[in-house]
Formats: structure tokens, C-alpha cells, sequence
């Protein structure tokens, strides 16, 4: 009765796919910015430090900020110009971080730096450093630091390298524009990667929303590549790596533990173009494919867009309804919504959606849980986020972690998504984890201490 | 330049569309046709007595929320669904005032007390039956023809009782089915039985209508499938073994199905989901325990009918199924 299907994984959700809007549209160039504002903290980690000084003219792709310490990496200029001042910029969430303003130079050709090459031959320390050096993080919407996920310790090993085609996060089609367009990249970047993991086999994991994209990468497969392309069915939320092994594989990852622990390294089909297309040339990166999309945009498209362009000047390009309410970065089950329009494009933007007030679905009325399981059946890890809910109300966060497993929550917010009565369940286990995590802490602390 | 006032709110910004008050409305849409049909057969006296506990419920609620000082929680539709099950379990000639009072306890008692919609252990519309049960034993087990002749003209004086006056009950038929076949073992035909041509509380004599209506319930994906479907097979089981161990004591599974309030327990309220189990195998012991204790009431009991019993003791063990039965957790061993 539990067993695990082979080509799914358990629960999950179907929302409203929303692909056909911009999946037919070739990645476009975007127009440089005036002014480009890039936040030097974009990811998990400790922020870049900054390594120019106000005033001083810098080439596109010049190193402009080192990595600070492992879980770090660098920041490159994404155009050429004057850094007109360092000063603390907006992050998505609205706390203040570290930033460099870049004016680009009006007549400048933006040709990009050349660094120096890190070939095939390399060894793999090599290719990690090298991918630090680029500062590549995961371009799948988390950006956890693509040179740290890679490593393997010592006692492990990988089998299996799955690229992550499935872009489950309704609306957005950058994968799968990736895919169409920049088979060779992602090719090359599995010869990195397979250098660098060690693993035999590699499966390429693409939705069945995609087949046009698996049918492409099947003909640009090179005869010397142990690659497989593998449709699986449409379901939220299969682009999570703990769900994506489970549908290709049937394994699955052990509470608390990563993938490695079923021999599996997985990365996004885009950070391996990326790795692709910068290490032969020692670049790092400059520019990321974005979807720019939604009911309040006009010229809807996927855009290659330089990171720190202020999402202001995004909307103004791309055009917005006068009405335009909400504009959430990322998709809409897991991305943010911003509170204003002077944030920036980052490494892990992979889409701008936006709506308007009519387009939005969520209510405001909360009735009680009336214990329907409807939650219990869409949360693919099978959680019980009606028990959850009801004990983070009650604040009983030591059951929630030792009981109820609430630590293993990525939140997907499948749950909150179904809930008839509207219960921000997803919101409470954020919360909830956020205190737990403190908890730990200060115990930590203390016990230092 | 661009400028706007954003809106703000945390993830998933998607939502299915779907809310507690819309499958509340939809069970009573549900119910409706039961309801007609229960009048049709009952008469005026069934539409009085569906109204009187209607009005209770509604009314208490509304009252218990003032009390309370919270906003009133009618417009979720629950109280009107508890209304409307608490009418369909009562004889058609039942003493409005009594019906009422079923409805006034079956909502403070049941349901209030606990918190309201959502933290009731029980059906609220079977504990104000279970109450009347107790306090009217008489007056509850009174039953009425159905089709009779003048049924759309008069009211019978017992429905119009005074409030805390004895009702005197005047042609009254007698036996359910149920009641017929336990007591003086008499077998009802079961073409009758389907299709409600028989005495009964005011709406559990139409299956037909009652399955119906569990089926749209279903279709819109508002009801588990799961509840009634196990309920119904275990009693087909359970009493399809016993008629084939001596088919002179024991009723054919048909007549076990399709008599008394087994539909419309199994299909209106052992289905409520606040009162059983929230996971999908929860819900299969669930059922297969209310089947049982159906069984076990109607053949070995000293009662006629057990379905309220029997649900009543479902809703007490579902938090107990949920505490034993959660789903395994993924990457977590197996049990």
C-alpha cells in the first residue's frame, strides 16, 4: 500500500500551468539598465566583499567582490561602466544588504572579459574552484552555492548526475527555453560535472508539459555521454530534488540527509549550461535567463537579463497594466512577494510574475480546519500539516520537530494551496521552523557558554 | 517612472479556489433533494419538523456567537447542514418543540462547547438526536405512513404538541422496516425499500436520492468516497455471511443496505470530516468499525437501528485512528 511508484513521487498537486504564455518565446537580450544595482549578498552564504572602490571603471565580467570564506562566492561587473558609489541596497525580503552601483558606459560594446580557461583536463579541485571563481550558484530559484552542493565527501559516492529540466513552478519557462536553446552548454556542462562528481550515469529528469525540450536534447545527445533523457508526468512539486530522485529513481532521501546519501548529486539543467559556457573561459556570471510573466504584463518573454538590473526598469521595458497589484519573484507557489520595485534581478531570479488584484485568488477569510485531509494528501513528503498546524498554534514546537517531522518541510506550500479553509498553513511552519532553528541556538549557546 | 503601492503576502500565492463555506453550501445542495423528497412523502408534517430543527441550529448558533462575543459563524453553512440531518432523522410526526430543543443541543452541546466548526468530537445533529432518544423515547419511535392521502392538507395534532406537553399520537402505522422485521420478523420488499415507499424517519427512506447526492458530493470532490463505501460493503459483508450461515434468522444484505438510516448515516454523516479520520487508511478502519457495530446493533441489539449509535461511536475512536494511523514520513524508515 506505501510502496513507492516507479516515474512519481507520492501526493503533490496540479495548479494551473500557465506555460503556454511565454514557452514558445526565444530567450531575448534585455537592454542594459542606467543604472545597475548589485546586491553583493544573493545567496546562502556569507556576502561577497566588495574589491572596487567608487569612481573606478570596470570591464563587463571583471571581478568586482571576492567570495568570503567556503559557502561564498564572487560577484563579477555585469556591464561595463563607473561604480558610482558602494552602498546598502534592498533585498527581496526588504532587509538592507550590501551593494555596488554601476553605471555602464553609454557607448561601451559590452564586450565580456576573458579569464583564464579551465579545460576538461583539469582536475576535479580545479573545477570546483573554478566554479566558485565564477560564482555560480544554483539557478534553479534557491542559489545555494553550486561549488559546495557539488563536493562529494569522502565516505560517499555518486552513481547518478540528475540534471533538473522539471521547472514544476507554474508560469515559468526558462528551463525549458534553456533546454531549446542551449543544448551544447548543458552538454559541455555535464562533462564538468561527471569530472567532478565522479558518477556513471547521467538522467536528464524534464516534465511531460516539456516533451518538445526532451525530444531536442535527445538529438544533441554526443554518442560519447552515458546520458538519458527521462519524461516524467506533470506534478507539483516534482522539481524538488528529494521528489525528482523519488520519480526517476524510487529512492528515497533519508530524513535530514541530501541526496548524496542515495548516491545522487542533482543540478538544474541551467546552472550546468552556465558552467558549460563560462569555464572555458574563465568567466563568471554576468547575465541570467528570467521569465517575465503574469496576467499584468504586457510584452510577456524570456529575457537574458544582467543581474543587478532594478526590477523598476524590468517592469517599465517589458510593460505592466495600469492595475498591476502583486509582483512576485520566483514563481508563484514559492517565490516572494516584493514590497517595492527598487530590488534587483539576482543569480537566482528565474522569473517576475505579475498580477493584478483580479487576478489573485487568495482569500482573506479563514475559517477553522475542518480536518478534511486535503493537506495530508497533497504534501509530498507526507507530512500531517493539519496536526502541524493545530500544534503550531498552540506553540508546541518541540512535538512539531520530534513528532511531526516539521524540519523536513521545504515549504512547497502544496499544503496551503489546497486548504478549503484558507489556513496560511505554510506560513505557520515557516515561522515555526525559524523558531526552532533559534531555539537550537541559543541552546548551542549557552552550552558553549 | 514606475510606481506603485504593492500588495504583500507570503507563498504559495496560488490557491485552488475552493472554501470550507462552498462545500458546506454543496452538502446542502446535496440534501436537498432528500429533503423534497421526505415532504413529498411525508407531507406538511415532514417540512415543519426539517424547519423547526433548522431554525434551531441556525438560531443557536447565531446566539452562542453573540454570547460569545465573536462574529457569527452561520454564513459557513454548517449549522444549516446539522439542521437539516437532525430533521431527516426524526419521525414526520414528531413534536415540533421537541425538534427544536434536538436542534438547540445538538449545536450547544455538540458543537459549541468544543469551540464551533471544526473541534466538535461528534455530529452535532446526531448527539441532539441522541439526546431526544433518551428523553423522548415515545415520541422518536412513533412512525407515520408514508404516501398517506391527506398529507398535503392537514397536520397531525401530535406536530403542533405544545412546548412541553406530551403528544398524543393519533394513526400512527407502527413499525419501520427495520423495527417490523426485528420485532415481528417481517421482511419489507426491497424495490419498496430503494425507493422509499416505506415508514421511516423523514429522510432516511430514499436511498436512491441519498446516494445521489453522496455521488455529486463526490464528483466535486467534497466527500471521501472512501467513508460511506466502506461502510456499506462492511455491512453487505458482514450481514452476507450471516444470511448465508442460516437465512431464516438473518436478513439478506439488501434489506440490511437499504433499511433504516444506513444510507443517510453512512452517506451525510459518517462522512463529515470533522467527525473521522483525516488519513486515507484512517478512514478505511473507520468505516469498516461503524459497519461492524451497525451489524452487531441491528442483529444482536436490543434496538432495531444502531446507525446513529454506531457513528457516534466512530466519531469518539477517529482522534485515537489518528493518533495510531499518520502516514510514514518520506525518507523516513518504514514501521
Amino acid at each position: 500500500m506505501w510502496g513507492v511508484k516507479k516515474n512519481t513521487f507520492r501526493h503533490g498537486i496540479h495548479p494551473p500551468e500557465h506555460k503556454e504564455e511565454t514557452n514558445k518565446l526565444s530567450i531575448r537580450q534585455f537592454p542594459f539598465a542606467p543604472l545597475i544595482i548589485l546586491p553583493l549578498s544573493q545567496n546562502i552564504g556569507a556576502p561577497a566583499k566588495p574589491i572596487v572602490r567608487e569612481g573606478q571603471e570596470v570591464v563587463r565580467g571583471q571581478l568586482i567582490a571576492e567570495a568570503d570564506g567556503y559557502v561564498s562566492v564572487p560577484m563579477h561587473a555585469p556591464v561595463s561602466g563607473r561604480v558610482r558609489k558602494l552602498a546598502n541596497v534592498p533585498g527581496v525580503s526588504g532587509k538592507m544588504i550590501p551593494g555596488v552601483f554601476i553605471e555602464p558606459f553609454p557607448s561601451s560594446g559590452q564586450e565580456v572579459m576573458e579569464g583564464t580557461p579551465v579545460s576538461l583536463e583539469a582536475t576535479p579541485e580545479e573545477m570546483l574552484k573554478a566554479i566558485q571563481d565564477a560564482g555560480i550558484v544554483g539557478l534553479g530559484g534557491a542559489a545555494f552555492p553550486t561549488h559546495v552542493k557539488l563536493k562529494v565527501p569522502d565516505d560517499k559516492e555518486c552513481e547518478y548526475l540528475i540534471l533538473n529540466g522539471i521547472e514544476c513552478e507554474p508560469f515559468l519557462t526558462t528551463d525549458h527555453r534553456v533546454m531549446l536553446e542551449q543544448a551544447e552548454d548543458i552538454f559541455t556542462g555535464i562533462r564538468y560535472l561527471l569530472k567532478i562528481t565522479g558518477a556513471g550515469k547521467v538522467i536528464i529528469g524534464i516534465e511531460a508539459n516539456k516533451q518538445d525540450a526532451a525530444d531536442h536534447l535527445a538529438s544533441q545527445v554526443p554518442e560519447d555521454l552515458p546520458v538519458s533523457i527521462r519524461v516524467v508526468p506533470v506534478k507539483y512539486p516534482q522539481g524538488s530534488e528529494k521528489m525528482l530522485i523519488t520519480s526517476l529513481l524510487g529512492r528515497e532521501v533519508p530524513s535530514g540527509g541530501l541526496p548524496i546519501d542515495v548516491k545522487c548529486v542533482v543540478v538544474n539543467v541551467a546552472t550546468s549550461a552556465e558552467i558549460g559556457r563560462l569555464l572555458p573561459h574563465g568567466r563568471g556570471i554576468q547575465e541570467r535567463v528570467v521569465t517575465i510573466t503574469g496576467p499584468g504584463v504586457i510584452k510577456k518573454g524570456n529575457y537574458l537579463i544582467p543581474v543587478g538590473t532594478p526590477l523598476r526598469f524590468v517592469l517599465e521595458e517589458v510593460g505592466v497594466y495600469e492595475d498591476f497589484s502583486e509582483v512576485y519573484m520566483g514563481g508563484p507557489m514559492m517565490g516572494m512577494a516584493v514590497s517595492n520595485l527598487d530590488i534587483s534581478i539576482v543569480k537566482g531570479t528565474s522569473g517576475i510574475v505579475v498580477f493584478r488584484e483580479k487576478d489573485v485568488t487568495r482569500s482573506e477569510k479563514v475559517y477553522p480546519c475542518i480536518k478534511c485531509g486535503e493537506c495530508v494528501d497533497a504534501c509530498p513528503l507526507s507530512l500531517n500539516p493539519s496536526k502541524l498546524g493545530i500544534l503550531a498554534k498552540f506553540e508546541d514546537y518541540k512535538t512539531m520537530a520530534e513528532s511531526f517531522h516539521l524540519m523536513d518541510c521545504f515549504e512547497c506550500g502544496s499544503c496551503t494551496y489546497v486548504c478549503p479553509s484558507h489556513i496560511p498553513l505554510v506560513q505557520y511552519f515557516r515561522l515555526s521552523k525559524s523558531i526552532i532553528r533559534k531555539k537550537i541556538q541559543m541552546k548551542r549557546e549557552s552550552e558553549d557558554a | 517612472m514606475l510606481s506603485k503601492t504593492l500588495n504583500i503576502s507570503t507563498s504559495p500565492h496560488l490557491t485552488r479556489g475552493m472554501s470550507t463555506g462552498v462545500i458546506m453550501l454543496n452538502v446542502v445542495i446535496a440534501m436537498l433533494p432528500v429533503v423534497g423528497f421526505a415532504v413529498f412523502s411525508f407531507g406538511l408534517n415532514a417540512l415543519l419538523v426539517i424547519l423547526s430543527a433548522v431554525i434551531a441550529t441556525v438560531s443557536t448558533e447565531h446566539v452562542l456567537c453573540r454570547l460569545s462575543g465573536k462574529e457569527t459563524t452561520v454564513g459557513d453553512w454548517s449549522a444549516v447542514i446539522t439542521g437539516i440531518l437532525l430533521g431527516l432523522t426524526l419521525p414526520p410526526a414528531f413534536p415540533l418543540w421537541m425538534a427544536f430543543l434536538g436542534g438547540v443541543i445538538g449545536i450547544a452541546l455538540g458543537k459549541f462547547i468544543f469551540g464551533g466548526l471544526g473541534y466538535n468530537m461528534f455530529n452535532p445533529a446526531l448527539v441532539g438526536r441522541a439526546v431526544l432518544q433518551a428523553a423522548f423515547p415515545i415520541a422518536i419511535t412513533t412512525w407515520y405512513p408514508a404516501m398517506a392521502g391527506n398529507r398535503f392538507t392537514s397536520i397531525e395534532g401530535s406536530v403542533l404538541t405544545f412546548p412541553f406537553a406530551q403528544p398524543v399520537f393519533d394513526g400512527a402505522s407502527g413499525a419501520t422496516p427495520l423495527s417490523a422485521f426485528k420485532f415481528d420478523h417481517v421482511v419489507t420488499d426491497s424495490a419498496d425499500l430503494a425507493l422509499g415507499l416505506i415508514s421511516g424517519s423523514t429522510g432516511e427512506t430514499s436511498a436512491v436520492l441519498i446516494l445521489l447526492g453522496g455521488l455529486y458530493l463526490v464528483v466535486r470532490k467534497m466527500m471521501n468516497w472512501r467513508i460511506p463505501f466502506t461502510i456499506l460493503l462492511t455491512v453487505f459483508v458482514l450481514s452476507g455471511i450471516l444470511n448465508l450461515v442460516d437465512p431464516e434468522v438473518y436478513p439478506t444484505p439488501g434489506f440490511m443496505l437499504f433499511s433504516g438510516g444506513l444510507m443517510l448515516g453512512a452517506v451525510f454523516m459518517a462522512s463529515d470530516m470533522v467527525g473521522s479520520p483525516i488519513t486515507q487508511a484512517g478512514v478505511v478502519i473507520y468505516g469498516i468499525f461503524i459497519g461492524s457495530i451497525v451489524v452487531v446493533i441491528r442483529i444482536w441489539g436490543g434496538l432495531p437501528e444502531g446507525v446513529m449509535y454506531a457513528i457516534l461511536l466512530g466519531n469518539a475512536l477517529s482522534p485515537q485512528i489518528d493518533r495510531l494511523i499518520q502516514p510514514r514520513v518520506y525518507g523516513t524508515k518504514k514501521k
